[in-house]
């Protein structure tokens, strides 16, 4: 057999196994796409319906006006905003800290940091909830964001980033007339660019896609996030699933929109990260 | 601008790095920096550039005593042997950094920059990320951006020992135009002898934390004050012998109390002739091996001291050859006890 032919199959296998990663990753958006224009029939009928005939398009009005998806979605908006953006600053400043500066007790308080990630998250849900609610905030917008603004894992994975900028880079900047403040945002943050889109990625499809505490903080419907919201479609008479999904094919196309958006960065930050010498 | 340490001493971990030196860099004129690696070399130039502060001593620019002050305010320019560019900026808004830094408005900033382009011949370039540039082209931008702010002193540490032969050649010839065309006070450190010897109007060797010599290059290479700086110059080695009975100095005009008092000779590859009368040699040997790269002929003489290396010998040789080596007595150091030079020739200059 040549080497091309050998090749060849080597190739042909290797797409075979990546299409079918691709088709079992994409089949749960189809079926979700394909439920949302189907009857309440078709959503539940054996042998399944993948296609159905004719689009009930009248499942998005339908779906759309049985809660107040405008206000969720605001909510959702607002409350994943400011989180990410609150995690990105903090993260930035205390990876800079543990990176660049040196002061007493630093590794210690930095493996305390690290520590506390060995707690899991739903063993915090009661404390945080009760230091909530003694502080009032409960059915606040505080609330929804005050227990994500600083995240252990993302300080550790840009403390790696910026570590790995060499100190040359730092020395440069300080003789060029950079104090550590500039040199951070002019010079560190876009040289760890790739990191932080990853960060924020996480960060934004975290809080997006939360579901838990937004329905233990809110009891009032005005501060629901969107996937709280989709239990208006869940009565005690059973789920409307061509309307549960409906709505669940709008809430998923804002993150598709960002990851499509952040991704390109992400490629960016990547080509523009790497430096010769 | 002048540059003055006095006393200087910096420590690393309880390890003394320079220890008690003090020198003068003279206005508008390159100075290097020489010494094995480890020698404070790169500390020295850190402490100029305020990117670290002695434990002892006192840092002057000028007049002025800037050893209280760091990086930012003493504003210096300063070349890295790993370029230190910023990766995600242009090689325009690399050199421009600076400027940005001092709030330049910045049609001027463009204008400064590109004329710092030209004068490092990178202006081709401008628009192009540094990790779409060769390692020279690298330097150069580097180099541009040291000037930017017009620095009254430009500091460069080993900024050649990343680029190849035939570039490092060519770049410091670069950077000894530059010098000479913006008259900036040069500190340049690096490892490589040849190198400071070319570009040098001054050059200091350091070694285990203390100025060995800071002399002009002629100066420190005919003219070396101790065993260590005659050694660390020149290619091939100089050869240094122990004095003993064997080696025969009776024909040279040399001080019997000098010669008395000297411990250590040592005579340069190039300054060895072949003698046909055995009185006027300092030794005789036999011929162990001859390299020939070009036009440098290399011969090593086995004798009874040691091994010589003579390169002024001619193609005239072969293994196994019987010589007498001779050599001029202004050719020969002495060393004493302490390695110190006690005669350098008959004028003992």
């Amino acid at each position: 057999m040549t080497q091309k032919n050998k090749k060849r199959i080597v190739n042909t296998l290797l797409y075979a196994i990546l299409t079918i990663g691709a088709l079992t990753m994409l089949l749960p958006f189809f079926w979700m796409i394909s439920t949302s224009f189907k009857t309440a029939g078709q959503a539940v009928a054996m042998p399944p319906v993948w296609i159905p005939k004719d689009l009930q398009i009248s499942n998005y009005e339908k779906a759309l006006s049985m809660a107040p998806f405008g206000r969720y979605f605001l909510n959702s908006v607002l409350v994943t905003a400011i989180s990410t953006t609150g995690e990105l600053i903090t993260t930035i400043l205390a990876a800079f800290a543990f990176s660049r500066l040196e002061f007493y007790g630093k590794n210690v308080l930095f493996v305390l940091l690290i520590s506390t990630m060995m707690v899991p998250g739903e063993l915090l849900t009661i404390p945080n909830f009760v230091t909530l609610s003694k502080w009032q905030l409960i059915n606040t917008y505080p609330s929804l964001f005050l227990p994500f603004l600083a995240n252990v894992f993302s300080i550790y994975i840009l403390k790696e980033a910026f570590e790995a900028i060499p100190d040359e880079i730092y020395y440069a900047a300080k003789v060029d007339g950079s104090s550590d403040w500039r040199y951070l945002w002019t010079v560190m943050v876009p040289m760890a660019k790739s990191s932080i889109v990853s960060i924020a990625i996480l960060g934004i499809v975290g809080s997006w896609n939360s579901f838990m505490w937004p329905l233990i903080v809110t009891t009032e419907q005005s501060m629901r996030t969107l996937p709280v919201g989709l239990q208006a479609f869940t009565t005690e008479a059973g789920t409307q699933f061509e309307l549960l999904m409906a709505a669940s094919t709008i809430v998923v196309i804002p993150m598709i929109i960002v990851y499509l958006f952040l991704q390109k960065n992400i490629i960016e930050g990547l080509a523009s990260g790497g430096s010769k010498g | 601008m002048q540059v003055t340490f006095e006393n200087v001493k910096k420590v690393f971990d309880k390890n003394v790095v320079l220890d008690d030196i003090s020198f003068e860099i003279p206005e508008s004129e390159l100075v290097t920096i020489l010494g094995p690696s480890g020698c404070g070399k790169s500390t020295t130039l850190m402490l100029i550039s305020g990117l670290m502060f002695p434990e002892n001593g006192r840092i002057l620019f000028g007049d002025k005593d800037v050893t209280e002050m760091d990086a930012m305010e003493r504003k210096v320019g300063m070349v890295f042997q790993n370029y230190a560019l910023y990766p995600h900026l242009s090689v325009l808004e690399n050199i421009m950094f600076p400027l940005k830094m001092l709030k330049m408005p910045k049609d001027e900033r463009v204008e400064r920059a590109m004329e710092l382009a030209k004068l490092v011949k990178i202006e081709g370039q401008v628009n192009q990320k540094p990790g779409e540039l060769s390692g020279g082209q690298q330097q150069r931008v580097a180099i541009a951006r040291a000037l930017a702010k017009e620095p009254s002193l430009l500091l460069m540490d080993e900024p050649l020992s990343n680029l190849d032969a035939r570039l490092r050649i060519e770049m410091r010839e670069e950077i000894r135009r530059i010098q000479e065309e913006t008259n900036v006070t040069t500190v340049f450190v690096t490892h490589d002898q040849e190198e400071a010897l070319s570009i040098s109007d001054k050059i200091m060797v350091l070694d285990k934390g203390y100025i060995q010599q800071y002399s002009s290059p002629t100066d420190l290479y005919n003219k070396p004050e101790n065993l260590f700086v005659a050694q660390f110059l020149g290619t091939p080695i100089i050869n240094t012998l122990t004095m003993t009975e064997a080696l025969n100095l009776s024909s040279l005009a040399i001080d019997p109390t000098i010669l008395k008092k000297a411990k250590t000779v040592a005579i340069r590859p190039e300054n060895i002739f072949e003698v046909k009368d055995e009185s006027e040699a300092f030794i005789k040997g036999t011929v162990r091996f001859v390299e020939v790269i070009g036009k440098n002929v290399t011969v090593h003489v086995d004798t009874e001291i040691g091994d010589i290396v003579a390169t002024d010998l001619g193609f005239i040789h072969e293994r196994g050859d019987e010589i007498m080596l001779g050599v001029n007595e202004e050719d020969l150091l002495l060393f004493d006890d302490q390695d110190l030079t006690i005669q350098r020739g008959v004028s003992n200059a």
